[in-house]
């Protein structure tokens, strides 16, 4: 009972709190970022009172706009199918977060909540189980709409996600091989180590650079935004969502974001110390110069969740970087991109860290 | 730039593809941390010249239109406040979209045979080329108000009467402030 009411709580704020008003929040920082970066002011008109906040009435303003469209279904639409598609790929890019952790053990009453929905043993094949299961929502949908160019989408996403998979999975075995366990928290808690005479946290970027490269690439890959959104393709098909309209398109819309907050946190998980603030362990700062600066463990656990997230902001700002600067990739350079370049790298890196951790035992 | 020069092969630098994607990343960054400093420093109230952007905000801030730019149509007018139109009919003549109707009426004073009864456009149809101005022998026509938000719901609500077109004044702050001598 105990654990369904505290797994409950976390759920409301990591999955409600933290995704998806973080997800909210991508549309306007999507905007916005895009508009700074190309000289423009961006999305400002929205206002209540007068009152504009920087365009953040935006947000609402769209929701509002989803919600009252008319919600339209093709003719020779398969409906039940159609219907759930969205949903189902909502759904699983939601399912994902339940394995990540982001924060170490908080303390209440003198009982310790992990702070992490579940702690899975194979956390990471379980994230990339799931995520491989939402190309279902994107294929469904684009099958059932009657469309053609929706199922040429819909082809494109399935094969771009089957090729991807294979290569984000193979790049982060270094990773594994590296720390050791496939657990996810067992591998941020590998991360809070310190190597090179003790003055460097042992985060995975560090050790594992060309693994980080290649899984972030294949990573943005994953989720199907530029340079990789041959699936979407809006200049020549207008991708697998065309037949969709109002909260259903709604639904693919916010997956993109929730995909791209995934990837960063995994991202994060893996390569960037995930809750780890470098030097602080259980009880507080251990500097390498030897002095100790205690501290509670709320006020760790606050640190925790507050690196965690300002890493995740990271991740996501260079991701939406890379996604304003770069044009699309066709559709035989994505295919020869994943099967020629990335996973022979992956397979690489896989050989030259197994060398080096047999040579440096 | 040579036009052969895109079909010239990829160097190894191009298809190692990193050192080019963060090229890229450098331009576009440099944008944005620039923008970000002149957004916040205006914020601020200091540098207040140095803009965060290059577009206007439009209802706000106009940009300035040069004089010879063919806006909202108006009527001159004589010393007396009558129109200087004579309608001889030549802007209705050649009028490509043939939006202009003239419905012409004798003048009481007899150096002047003829004035227009009526004189209506019809914005709805009128494709802005600019001949009435050009074929009108008396400056009678201009295209100088400055209106350019010219919309309404309705078909009639696009018709400008005689009225409307000689009350129309030019609308001089919304041109560039010194004035070309092109005219």
């Amino acid at each position: 009972m105990e654990l369904i009411v505290t797994t409950l709580i976390k759920i409301f704020f990591f999955v409600f709190g933290f995704v998806l008003s973080l997800a909210a929040l991508l549309t306007w920082v999507e905007r916005k970022q895009s508009a700074v970066m190309q000289d423009r002011i961006g999305a400002n008109r929205a206002a209540i009172l007068g009152f504009r906040a920087l365009g953040l009435f935006h947000i609402i303003a769209d929701s509002v706009k989803m919600f009252v469209k008319e919600d339209f279904t093709p003719t020779g639409a398969k409906r039940f199918i159609f219907s759930i598609a969205p949903g189902l790929s909502l759904f699983f890019a939601l399912l994902a977060f339940v394995a990540i952790p982001f924060g170490d053990t908080l303390i209440v009453n003198g009982k310790p909540i992990s702070l992490q929905i579940a702690d899975l043993d194979v956390g990471i094949l379980y994230v990339f189980a799931v995520m491989s299961m939402g190309v279902y929502g994107v294929v469904l949908g684009a099958w059932a709409s009657n469309n053609n160019y929706g199922m040429l989408g819909g082809l494109r996403a399935s094969a771009q996600m089957i090729s991807y998979e294979v290569a984000i999975g193979v790049s982060i075995i270094g990773v594994l091989m590296v720390f050791e366990t496939v657990s996810l928290s067992g591998i941020v808690k590998a991360q809070g180590h310190l190597m090179w005479g003790g003055w460097v946290p042992k985060w995975g970027i560090l050790v594992q650079p060309v693994g980080f490269l290649l899984f972030l690439t294949t990573g943005i890959a994953e989720t199907k935004r530029i340079p990789f959104d041959a699936p979407e393709g809006e200049s020549e098909i207008i991708g697998y969502f065309i037949e969709y309209s109002s909260m259903r398109f709604g639904m693919y819309f916010l997956t993109d974001f929730i995909e791209t907050i995934l990837i960063a946190a995994i991202t994060v998980t893996l390569f960037l110390g995930g809750w780890q603030v470098p030097y602080l362990m259980a009880d507080g700062f251990h500097f390498p110069w030897g002095s100790i600066w205690q501290l509670s463990n709320i006020t760790i656990s606050v640190l925790q969740v507050a690196a965690f997230t300002l890493k995740v902001a990271i991740m996501i700002f260079i991701m939406m970087n890379i996604r304003w600067t770069l044009p699309r990739f066709r559709y035989d350079q994505v295919m020869s991109l994943g099967w020629k370049i990335l996973l022979p790298l992956s397979l690489a890196n896989i050989f030259i860290t197994g060398v080096l951790i047999i040579l440096m035992r | 730039m040579n036009v052969h020069d895109k079909y010239k092969p990829l160097t190894l630098w191009d298809r190692i593809f990193l050192p080019r994607v963060l090229q890229g990343l450098w331009l576009t960054n440099a944008h944005f941390f620039r923008n970000i400093l002149a957004h916040t420093l205006r914020a601020f109230g200091v540098k207040t010249a140095w803009k965060g952007s290059v577009t206007y905000q439009y209802p706000e801030e106009r940009r300035p239109f040069f004089p010879r730019l063919r806006t909202m149509h108006r009527l001159t007018k004589r010393e007396d406040g009558t129109p200087r139109c004579v309608a001889c009919m030549m802007c209705e003549t050649v009028c490509p979209a043939k939006c202009i109707y003239i419905v012409a009426t004798e003048r009481p004073e007899k150096q002047i045979e003829k004035v227009p009864a009526t004189f209506d456009i019809d914005l709805g149809k009128c494709v802005f080329c600019g001949y009435c101005v050009e074929a009108c022998p008396e400056d009678a026509i201009r295209m100088d108000t400055g209106i350019i938000e010219i919309s309404s719901f309705t078909r009639n609500g696009m018709m400008l009467n005689q009225e409307m077109l000689l009350s129309f004044e030019p609308k001089k702050e919304y041109y560039v402030k010194e004035a070309s001598s092109a005219e």
